[in-house]
């Protein structure tokens, strides 16, 4: 008997290591209100704006947003669109950029849009040249796809230690809890290290390959001036990465109002029809 | 249909063709003057939205098809290139997902009501079966199209599905590959899944054609579950249904609007926004909401019963969840229709639908996670205080000769005084034998609400008992537990006991409530006009 028992002490304690860290589930997003939670919530154009600078500076280094292009940040409902907007002081039309909530404007197609295009003429992205065949780099034009940080899936794991960086295009919708997710994992970083990984309470397992990417305050520079501290630069992305996995929020939630509306009376219109036609049958 | 038609062309073009292709009088007599039983209530508006739900469908997925690419490769971008730069394409991409859980919500309502009012009674068998029978087409048709986003999810649920094919005995690996085109799931699969999710939804059409004849072959059956007996208790299809239906579908449309504009990815999986990697499995697969119920009853089968496999079971019993249903008109066996009239059968239906709702529920659960438990975890540790360890290697002259060499060094020890061995192995024939002589033997016992603080619990103390003693024994005691899977195995039993068990029996042993005689004879005679 007792040899038994002695076996089963060893097959105890080899089992113990594999059960230590079985049940790190991740912890739930911290609460957070963005401007587009609700059913007529909307962007916060500005954050959209200093998030996508955040994605540009900081994210983009490894994580791709293959699903976008630079014209999508100058079309209708999003952060760098142009529009016409009358001054209520002044009466003169004036050139807005990013569309505040509530406010209308004339939109200025995209291929007329300074901003998008100075934004991609920003980033250098693969071409073949047409002269000799080569490979080549040429500034992005706004047809462009966002440039991808890297050539290929094993380029971008043999950067981040055997990771792969997830592609950024639908993030939120990809992850249970969305933006608030988002912004959670970024602050979420303990200054823990394991071997490569670090440990940040937000993410399953509780260890993630990617190192803070927000380390410190200041870390980047906003250009309309918001101080950039960690929580600031975290909420700025979720609300850019929102935007982007879903750049026609406030057109779809803008017809909801107007379709549910048209159904109500509708419904109203038809339960008097119905009471009319069956007015005098027992039923 | 019913009865002669009652139809007259008021125009000379409607008297020409009436006599050549008879389509308006078959439009008057099917839609218009059809009679339509007077008390039918809400619940029976529910074909009208599923006749929406299939239209739109339809139309929303032939714009669709314009704009995806069934290639593995290119699939995923192409939804979201639908999502993003379609015009309208959001709108259409959240109609076409979402309509697919309203369509199910409904069928689910409409077959419910089928049930409850014993609308698959004689002379409505045929009615019942061709329902069936669009039911499993659209649950064909979903599965097909959940596969086209290449997701994560629809991969996977694809891969699952696919592999529970492989579980049917003899043909099932014939069927799978023959299925997936191949070895896995792969470029041909998705090919043959795009084209079968376009061409099965005009075979559904084809069926509903089939479903809405011989519902007028036999008329409506209405909440008494008692005929018509005169004109009287009937009134014509139109305006006196359509408007109620229409009343009722533009609710419908409220909600699935709800869905569509606030709220369209709340019916999905978060996972299926992940492209297709069939190197990484998510941590959990499961399947689009209408479809958990029977997920819950496949993995419930988690034993084997005699010679049959428990994932063979399994397979079964979800086929047979499904098969059931076609049988139904045979199986309850009470002359009643109406469970309005039959006290003890209302209750078994109510714990019936209870039940499909927390299969749905279980189906969404990890099956290992605990319910409720018996008791508490708890361990006991063994171990000897003081005396002296010895450490010794154990050489066997060859492997198969390990075990007994390993016996007899420990059999030695404790020969020799050893209140504890322990038998380390370290390779094929090297093991390192540690024997304890002297010291006093000593008990801890350990409780803990689960498995995993057990095991912290367990390490605590053996840190702590290690530096008095070598090592410990640790008996380890599982409670009984109420997990996922042992809810899925009696909430199953229930759904096949309702089927097979109580609708039989109770037919012929319950006692009705008497059907009042205002509604088993006729009360609304020629004379007595309408109150």
């Amino acid at each position: 008997m007792l040899r038994g028992i002695a076996i089963a002490a060893v097959a105890s304690a080899a089992l113990l290591a594999g059960v230590a860290f079985a049940a790190n589930e991740a912890e739930p997003p911290a609460p957070h209100h963005f401007s587009f939670d609700g059913p007529l919530g909307a962007y916060d154009m500005g954050a959209v704006q200093r998030g996508f600078q955040v994605y540009s500076q900081v994210c983009s280094t490894c994580h791709s947003m293959e699903h976008l292009s630079y014209r999508n940040l100058g079309e209708p409902g999003g952060p760098f669109a142009e529009y016409r907007v009358r001054n209520h002081e002044t009466g003169e039309m004036e050139t807005r950029v990013g569309l505040p909530a509530g406010e209308h404007g004339d939109y200025i197609d995209v291929v007329n849009n300074p901003y998008v295009r100075a934004i991609a003429a920003g980033f250098q992205v693969p071409d073949i040249d047409q002269a000799t065949g080569e490979a080549t780099q040429r500034p992005a034009r706004i047809s462009d796809h966002f440039r991808k940080p890297f050539a290929n899936e094993y380029a971008a794991r043999a950067a981040n230690n055997g990771a792969l960086p997830p592609d950024f295009s639908s993030i939120v919708n990809a992850r249970e809890g969305g933006a608030g997710y988002v912004r959670s994992l970024l602050l979420g970083y303990t200054g823990e290290q394991r071997g490569t990984q670090y440990v940040n309470n937000h993410f399953a397992g509780h260890l993630i390959s990617m190192p803070p990417p927000l380390a410190a305050d200041g870390l980047i520079t906003y250009s309309d001036g918001t101080r950039a501290t960690r929580e600031q630069m975290a909420t700025d992305v979720a609300n850019y990465l929102q935007w982007a996995a879903d750049p026609h929020m406030e057109e779809r939630k803008a017809m909801g109002v107007q379709v549910l509306a048209f159904l109500l009376v509708l419904a109203g219109l038809l339960y008097l029809a119905y009471k009319a036609v069956w007015r005098g049958q027992s039923h | 249909m019913s009865g002669p038609s009652t139809y007259e062309p008021k125009s000379g073009f409607t008297r020409w063709l009436d006599k050549r292709l008879p389509i308006v009088r078959l439009t008057h007599d099917s839609f218009v003057a059809f009679p339509t039983p007077r008390n039918i209530n809400y619940w029976w508006t529910f074909g009208a939205m599923l006749s929406l739900c299939l239209v739109t469908q339809i139309i929303t997925g032939i714009v669709l098809a314009m704009h995806y690419q069934p290639d593995i490769h290119e699939a995923f971008a192409s939804v979201q290139r639908i999502q993003r730069d379609v015009p309208y394409g959001w709108l259409l991409q959240n109609i076409h997902a979402v309509g697919a859980s309203m369509f199910f919500l409904a069928v689910y309502v409409h077959m419910f009501r089928g049930i409850y009012y014993g609308s698959y009674k004689a002379p409505r068998e045929v009615l019942w079966i061709l329902g069936c029978l669009i039911y499993v087409l659209m649950v064909a048709t979903a599965f097909l199209g959940y596969t086209l986003p290449w997701g994560q999810m629809s991969f996977w649920g694809a891969t699952v599905i696919t592999n529970i094919l492989g579980a049917i005995p003899f043909i099932g690996e014939s069927i799978q590959v023959w299925i997936r085109g191949g070895g896995a799931i792969d470029q041909p699969t998705l090919n043959r899944f795009f084209s079968l999710h376009y061409l099965l939804p005009f075979v559904i059409a084809g069926v509903v054609v089939l479903h809405v004849w011989a519902l007028h072959e036999a008329g409506q059956n209405n909440p008494t579950g008692v005929e018509p007996k005169t004109k009287d208790d009937t009134v014509p299809f139109t305006p006196y249904a359509t408007i109620k239906d229409l009343f009722a579908t533009s609710l419908f449309m409220l909600l699935f609007g709800v869905f569509v504009f606030f709220m369209p990815h709340a019916l999905g999986d978060p996972a299926n926004f992940i492209p297709a990697n069939p190197v990484q499995t998510p941590n959990e697969i499961f399947p689009e909401w209408y479809l958990l119920p029977f997920y819950a009853i496949l993995r419930a089968f988690d034993f084997n019963i005699g010679p049959i496999d428990s994932k063979v079971a399994g397979v079964f019993a979800m086929f047979a969840s499904i098969g059931v249903l076609f049988i139904l008109p045979w199986l309850d066996t009470s002359r009643i229709r109406s469970m309005r009239y039959r006290p003890a059968a209302k209750q078994f239906f109510f714990i019936f639908v209870v039940v499909a709702l927390a299969l749905g529920w279980c189906g969404h659960q990890n099956p290992g996670t605990t319910l409720a438990k018996g008791g508490q975890f708890s361990a006991t540790l063994n171990w000897v205080a003081g005396g002296q360890s010895a450490t010794s290697q154990i050489v066997a002259p060859s492997e198969p000769e390990f075990q007994a060499t390993s016996d007899a060094a420990e059999a030695q020890a404790r020969a020799h005084g050893a209140a504890m061995t322990s038998v380390t192995r370290e390779n094929a024939t090297h093991a390192t034998l540690v024997a304890v002589s002297g010291g006093t033997r000593q008990t801890q016992t350990l409780t803990a609400d689960n498995a995993d603080d057990l095991e912290t619990e367990i390490t605590a103390a053996k840190a702590h008992i290690g530096a008095s003693a070598p090592f410990a024994e640790v008996i380890r005691n599982t409670p009984f537990l109420f997990t996922v899977t042992r809810f899925s195995q009696l909430l199953t039993l229930y759904y096949f006991l309702f089927f097979l068990v109580i609708l039989p029996i109770l037919g012929l042993r319950e006692t009705p409530n008497r059907v009042p005689d205002t509604i088993a004879k006729p009360v609304l005679g020629q004379t007595q006009g309408a109150s």
